[in-house]
């Protein structure tokens, strides 16, 4: 497991909950990220402009962590962006028909115990794992 | 002040997912990847920060359901209960582009600071998606109307 990084991921993990738990306590909003995107982007969203800051900060932290001297490696992904099309049309519509993502669901709903929540991630985990097994192991391997 | 707390919690997020390494999809990939387990080649870093996560957001929520929110008059609680096929069937096809190429919104939209084509490319199709998703449910509820009014509009055969 040489690539395990288990105190940063927890700090970062802490930070993520924090962030979830703050929302709402000051603002009353679950910090599912599909949520505030999609209220964003679709016609007829409401509440515009929690959700555009909630995104500009988002946005920001990478921005300001570059400030400091850390920048984001780019990511190393596929090279075809046939794939990247198509795996972002499956997570934008998915996430729509789910009601939630990694964070909607992973973590708010977890946390609430929802039993939707539990079964939304329970579902996507699989599913994404069987897709890294084909892709790696049986098409790439 | 809501916008403004908002962009703090936001900001907040995005520091969680810069430091926990999610923000990377060989990182996300590197956990989803289970057949890694027998060589040692399996990250499991993300179940890391999920514990650490559900632990914050577990208590934190439990103490925010005893107070009203401080810029808002009532926490929104989701209200949905049943597990119905959307769900699932909207699990499985976000599972399956997650890890096609090991993004998922949060870590996709901070990673548009890269400018990596890719990035970008996933972004825009995301937002299709969802447009997409938007029509689809609308076009779906209108022909629901449609055919209860016109139910309603014939007469009964008995």
């Amino acid at each position: 497991m040489a690539n395990f990084t288990p105190i940063s991921a927890a700090i970062g993990g802490a930070l993520i909950g924090l962030s979830a738990v703050l929302l709402m306590r000051l603002n009353g909003r679950i910090a599912g990220i599909t949520g505030i995107f999609a209220g964003l982007i679709e016609p007829q969203s409401t509440e515009w402009a929690w959700r555009a800051t909630f995104i500009v900060g988002l946005v920001a932290a990478p921005l300001s962590a570059a400030l400091i001297g850390y920048t984001v490696p780019i990511p190393q992904m596929p090279p075809s962006l046939a794939i990247f099309t198509v795996a972002g049309l499956l997570v934008g519509f998915g996430t729509r028909l789910s009601n939630g993502c990694t964070s909607g669901h992973g973590i708010c709903g977890i946390a609430r115990l929802s039993p939707r929540s539990i079964t939304a991630t329970g579902i996507f985990m699989v599913a994404a794992m069987i897709v890294v097994a084909l892709t790696r192991h049986v098409v790439g391997g | 002040m809501r916008a403004l707390a908002s962009l703090f919690c936001g900001f907040m997020f995005g520091w969680g997912l810069l430091i926990s390494g999610m923000i990377r999809p060989d990182k996300v990939l590197g956990f989803l990847d289970v057949l890694a387990i027998p060589s040692g080649n399996w990250d499991p870093s993300l179940a890391v920060v999920m514990a650490a996560a559900l632990a914050v957001t577990g208590v934190g929520y439990a103490l925010a359901r005893r107070h009203t929110p401080l810029f808002e008059s009532q926490n929104q609680w989701p209200t949905q209960t049943v597990i119905d096929r959307p769900l699932i069937a909207g699990s499985v096809l976000f599972g399956v582009g997650w890890g096609l190429v090991g993004l998922c919104p949060g870590p996709a939209i901070e990673n548009l600071t890269t400018l990596s084509p890719g990035v970008i490319t996933f972004v825009i199709a995301m937002a299709v998606g969802m447009i997409a998703y938007h029509f689809w449910e609308t076009r779906d509820a209108a022909s629901a109307e449609r055919s209860l009014a016109a139910a309603a509009a014939t007469p009964a055969d008995g």
